[in-house]
C-alpha cells in the first residue's frame, strides 16, 4: 500500500512536467507546418492571411492593402512580401501568414497596461500597508481581493460600453483601440497588483520600521527608505507576475482592441493582440492558418514562460 | 538631576478593557542606567515604548499623567504627552533614541545605517557626514571591525555586531536618552558582554533606560532599578538596595527566583 | 519644513491614487450591478437560451466545472502531498516551480492545446474537452494550496503518527490531511470559483449552446462563452442578456469566493 501510495503521488506530481512538456510539444508540432513555411522571419512579418504571388520576387504593381493609406508610413512596411497584391489573376498565390502585428498589439497592450496599473496599485499599497487604520486596511484589502476574482470578460464588457467612450472622448480616435485595450487591461490587473505588492510590503518586520521611526524618520521615509528596499525583491516580482497574467489575457481585451491585423500607427489605433487573434480567428482558420495561430500560441506560451520563470527564478524564490 | 521625570502615568491599549500601566511614578537620572525588571507581561517594555511615543505608530492608545522630558537649552521640563504636532514627534525621537530586542540593520550598507538619522535630520555635508559616522561607530566599539567594509550591506555583520550598527546609527544623532528594550535578548554571551561594556561607556554622555528580563545583566550594569509587577511599579530604588534588601515581598521573591 | 511637507504630499498622494483605482472597481461592480439587475427576472432560470432564458447556461458552467474538479482536485492534491510529503531535494521542488508556471500560463493557450489533443482528433468540440481545460487549469491552484497548507502542519504531528506505528501514507491521509482540511477546502473552493468564471479556454473546446445538454461528448453550454456571444451582438435585448448573465456568473463567482473566506475565518 504504502508503495502504491507513492507511485501515485510520483505519478500525480509528474503530470505536471508532462502535461507542460505536451502544451510545448503540441504546440510547436501543431505550428509545425507555419515555422517550416515561414521560419523565425514569422515574428517580424506584419501581414497576415495576404495572398501574394509564387513566383515573382517583386511585383509590378504595388498598392497597399490598408484601408488609411494616407497615414501610412511606407517605412513601416520595410518587409514588402506581404502588402503585394497581384493585378493579374492567372499568376500563382499563395497566402502568407506573418506574427508582428499581433505581437506588437501583445506587447503594447501589456506595457500599457503596466505604465497605468503601477503607480495606482503602488498607491493602493502604500495605502493599505502604511496609511490607513487597521479595520478599514482589512475591509478595503478584502474588498481588493475579491475584485481580483471577478471573471475578466465582465472588466471587457464594462470597458466596451462604459470606459471606452470616456477615453475615446477624451484622446480623440476610435473606442475599440491599443489605448482602450491598454487602459481595461490595467484595471484588470489592478487588484491583483496591489494585492500582491501589499503582501510584500506587509513582510517588512514592524521592528525594523519602528527603529526608522524612532529615529526620527516621518512615514514616507520609512517607506522609502525601509519598507520599499525591505521588500523591493518582492514588489519587482509582484509586477513581473501582474505583467505575466497582462500578457495572456484574452477577455479584457477581446472586446476592445479592435481585432485587426493592423500595426497601429497612433496609440489610439485599433490593432489586435496573440490571444484575441487565437479567440477570434480559431473558428474559421484551417490549414496553414490554423497552424500559425499554432505558432502564435507557441510563441505566447514561450513568453509567458519565459517572463513567469524569470520572476520566479530571480525575485520569488520560495524558501523551503 | 532627572532627565526624565515619569508621574503618575496610565497606559490603556486600543480596545483593551484595563489599563496596562497603572499610576506609574519613575524618576530617570541624568547619565546613569536605569533598568526595568519584572515578569514577561508586567508592561516594562510598555512603559519603555511610551518614552518615545513609539506607541503611536498604532493609533488609539490613551495616555493619562506626565512624562517630562528635559529640555537641555532651557534647562525646563516638557510634558511628552502633550505632543501633537508630527514635527514634535520627530524631534522628540532624535532627543529620546531606541534600540530594539532584535538587531534592526536597515537594507542598505554599514555606512548608509549609521548616516540615516544624521541624513533625514538635513546633514548634507559629506566630510561632516563621514566624521560623524566614524565618531559613531568608533563610540559603538565596532570601527576596528568594519572600517575597511563601510560600503557594504549591514546584512553580512554578524548579530552582535547588528546591535552594535543599531547603537551607532542611534548615537549617530547625538541623543540624551537611550532607550534599550531586552537589547540582548537574540544574543550570544560574548556579544552580549560586548552589548554590555557598551552600554556602560555610553553612559557618560547619555542616559539610558534599559529593560531587561535578565536580573544579573540589571544588577551588572545598572545604577537604578525598577522592579514591576501586572502593570505596578512596585520598587524603584537604588540596584544594590534592589537586589541586596529589597523593601517589598514581590520584589523579594522575583529576585531569588520563587515566581517569574 | 521640507521634510514633512514632501512626507504629507506622498502620503496624499498615495491615498489619493487608492481611491481613484478603487473607485474604478466600483464603478465597475456598481455598472454590472445596475445593469446586470435591469435585465434580471428570475424566468432566466427555467429557460434555456433558444428561449431566451440562462438555464442551460448555468447549469452547463457548473458541470464544465464541475467535471474538472473531478479530474483536477485528486489530481492537484496528491501532486501536492508528493512535493511536500515524499519528494525531495530538486526534483519535488522543480515540480513546485513548474506548477507555479503552469498556474500562470495564458489560459487561451491552455484552450488552444485542449483543442489540438482531443477537438482535432474527435473532429468536434465537447463538454469533456471544457472540462479538460479547466483542469488543467485547476491542478497547478490545487497543488499550490495543498504544498503551503501541508507545510503548516507542525512536524512533530508526522513523528507522532509514525511513533505509533502507523506507516507513512496512513499517517499522511489521516492525519496531516485532516490537520490541514480546512485550508485545503478554502484553497479548492478558491480554485473553483477561478476556474468556474473563466471564458477562454473554453471558446474552443466545449463552446456553447442555446440548448439544454447532458451529453459532454458535444458542444456544451457554457455562460461565460455565451457571454463573449451575446455582448459583441448588435441587438440591444442580446446585450442586456449578457450583462444579466455576467451578473449571475459574478454573483457566483464572489459567493463561491466569500464561501471560502468564510470557512476560515470562523475555523480561526
Amino acid at each position: 500500500m504504502e508503495k502504491l501510495f507513492q507511485k501515485i503521488s510520483f505519478s500525480s506530481a509528474t503530470l505536471v512536467f508532462i502535461i507542460l512538456l505536451g502544451i510545448f510539444i503540441t504546440l510547436f508540432n501543431t505550428a509545425l507546418p507555419a515555422i517550416n513555411e515561414f521560419g523565425l522571419h514569422f515574428i517580424v512579418n506584419p501581414a497576415w492571411n495576404k495572398e501574394v504571388p509564387i513566383t515573382t520576387p517583386q511585383a509590378k504593381s504595388v498598392k497597399k492593402v490598408s484601408d488609411d493609406s494616407e497615414v501610412v508610413n511606407p517605412d513601416d512596411y520595410s518587409d514588402d512580401d506581404g502588402m503585394i497584391m497581384q493585378d493579374e489573376d492567372d499568376t500563382p498565390t499563395k497566402t502568407i501568414y506573418g506574427g508582428l502585428v499581433p505581437l506588437v498589439g501583445t506587447i503594447l497592450s501589456t506595457l500599457i497596461a503596466l505604465l497605468f496599473a503601477m503607480p495606482i496599485a503602488m498607491g493602493i499599497a502604500i495605502f493599505l500597508a502604511e496609511i490607513a487604520p487597521k479595520n478599514i486596511s482589512s475591509f478595503v484589502g478584502g474588498a481588493i481581493e475579491l475584485l481580483a476574482a471577478i471573471p475578466s470578460i465582465i472588466f471587457g464588457m464594462w470597458g466596451l460600453y462604459y470606459f471606452a467612450p470616456i477615453v475615446a472622448n477624451l484622446f480623440g480616435g476610435f473606442q475599440v483601440s491599443l489605448l482602450t485595450a491598454g487602459l481595461v487591461l490595467g484595471v484588470m490587473i489592478l487588484p491583483f497588483m496591489a494585492a500582491i505588492t501589499r503582501d510584500s510590503m506587509n513582510t517588512t518586520p514592524d521592528i525594523l520600521k519602528e527603529s526608522a521611526y524612532a529615529l526620527g524618520a516621518t512615514k514616507f521615509e520609512v517607506i522609502k527608505d525601509v519598507i520599499f528596499p525591505y521588500s523591493k525583491v518582492g514588489i519587482i516580482g509582484s509586477i513581473i507576475l501582474s505583467l505575466g497574467r497582462a500578457l495572456g489575457e484574452t477577455m479584457a481585451v477581446a472586446f476592445l482592441i479592435g481585432s485587426v491585423f493592423e500595426l497601429p500607427h497612433k496609440i489610439t489605433d485599433p490593432t489586435i493582440s496573440i490571444p484575441v487573434a487565437l479567440a477570434n480567428n480559431f473558428g474559421e482558420a484551417s490549414g496553414l492558418g490554423m497552424s500559425s495561430l499554432f505558432y502564435l500560441a507557441l510563441i505566447l506560451f514561450v513568453m509567458s514562460f519565459a517572463v513567469i520563470s524569470f520572476a520566479k527564478f530571480f525575485f520569488l524564490r520560495k524558501a523551503n | 538631576m532627572l532627565v526624565m521625570n515619569i508621574e503618575k502615568f496610565s497606559f490603556t491599549y486600543p480596545g483593551a478593557e484595563a489599563p496596562s500601566l497603572k499610576n506609574i511614578t519613575l524618576p530617570i537620572e541624568k547619565n546613569k542606567i536605569t533598568s526595568l525588571i519584572g515578569p514577561s507581561g508586567c508592561g516594562k517594555s510598555t512603559l519603555l515604548r511610551s518614552m518615545n511615543r513609539i506607541h503611536d505608530l498604532y493609533p488609539g492608545n490613551t495616555y493619562d499623567g506626565k512624562i517630562d522630558l528635559l529640555n537641555e537649552t532651557t534647562g525646563e521640563y516638557d510634558d511628552i504627552l502633550a505632543i501633537k504636532k508630527e514635527n514634535d514627534f520627530i524631534q522628540l525621537r532624535q532627543k529620546v533614541g531606541m534600540i530594539f530586542q532584535k538587531p534592526t540593520p536597515f537594507p542598505m550598507s554599514i555606512f548608509d545605517n549609521v548616516a540615516y538619522g544624521l541624513k533625514i535630520s538635513g546633514i548634507k555635508n559629506k566630510t561632516e557626514l563621514k566624521d560623524r559616522v566614524e565618531e559613531a561607530l568608533k563610540g559603538s566599539a565596532l570601527w576596528k571591525e568594519v572600517h575597511d567594509r563601510l560600503n557594504k550591506s549591514a546584512m553580512g555583520l554578524s548579530g552582535g555586531q547588528q546591535q552594535r550598527l543599531c547603537i551607532a546609527r542611534a548615537v549617530a544623532v547625538k541623543p540624551e536618552v537611550l532607550l534599550f528594550d531586552e537589547p540582548t535578548s537574540a544574543l550570544d554571551p560574548i556579544s552580549t558582554s560586548a552589548i554590555e561594556e557598551l552600554i556602560v561607556e555610553l553612559r557618560n554622555d547619555i542616559s539610558i533606560a534599559i529593560v531587561t528580563h535578565n536580573m544579573q545583566q540589571a544588577s551588572r550594569i545598572s545604577d537604578y532599578t525598577a522592579f514591576m509587577y501586572l502593570g505596578d511599579l512596585i520598587e524603584f530604588d537604588k540596584t544594590e538596595h534592589i537586589f541586596l534588601n529589597p523593601k517589598e515581598q514581590q520584589t523579594e521573591d522575583y529576585i531569588t527566583g520563587r515566581f517569574g | 519644513m521640507k521634510r514633512l511637507l514632501i512626507n504629507k504630499i506622498v502620503l496624499a498622494l498615495s491615498t489619493i491614487s487608492a481611491i481613484i483605482g478603487l473607485s474604478f472597481l466600483a464603478w465597475i461592480l456598481i455598472t454590472l450591478f445596475i445593469k446586470g439587475l435591469s435585465s434580471f427576472h428570475f424566468s432566466l432560470f427555467v429557460t434555456d437560451l433558444i428561449n431566451n432564458g440562462l438555464r442551460n447556461l448555468i447549469i452547463g458552467q457548473f458541470i464544465l466545472a464541475g467535471f474538472a474538479s473531478i479530474i483536477g482536485i485528486p489530481l492537484g492534491m496528491i501532486a501536492g502531498i508528493y512535493i511536500r510529503e515524499y519528494g525531495r531535494g530538486r526534483y519535488a521542488n522543480l515540480i513546485r516551480n513548474l506548477s507555479d508556471i503552469m498556474m500562470s500560463a495564458p489560459s487561451i493557450v491552455i484552450g488552444a492545446f485542449v483543442y489540438a489533443i482531443i477537438v482535432v482528433p474527435t473532429g468536434h468540440t465537447s463538454g469533456f474537452a471544457g472540462s479538460i481545460a479547466l483542469a488543467i487549469m485547476m491542478i497547478p491552484i490545487v497543488i499550490s494550496t495543498t504544498d503551503s497548507m501541508l507545510s503548516l502542519v507542525p512536524k512533530e504531528l508526522r513523528e507522532a503518527g509514525i511513533a505509533l506505528g502507523a506507516s507513512k501514507y496512513r499517517v499522511i491521509l489521516d492525519i496531516v490531511i485532516k490537520a490541514a482540511k480546512v485550508g485545503i477546502m478554502t484553497g479548492i473552493l478558491l480554485a473553483f470559483a477561478r476556474i468556474v468564471g473563466e471564458t477562454a479556454p473554453l471558446l474552443f473546446t466545449s463552446q456553447t449552446s442555446n440548448y439544454f445538454s447532458l451529453d459532454m461528448t458535444h458542444a456544451f453550454p457554457s455562460l461565460s462563452v455565451s457571454i463573449y456571444d451575446l455582448a459583441s451582438d448588435v441587438q440591444t435585448s442580446s446585450r442586456d442578456l449578457a450583462w444579466a448573465a455576467s451578473f449571475i456568473l459574478t454573483a457566483m463567482v464572489l459567493i463561491i469566493n466569500l464561501t471560502g473566506k468564510f470557512i476560515t475565518r470562523n475555523k480561526k
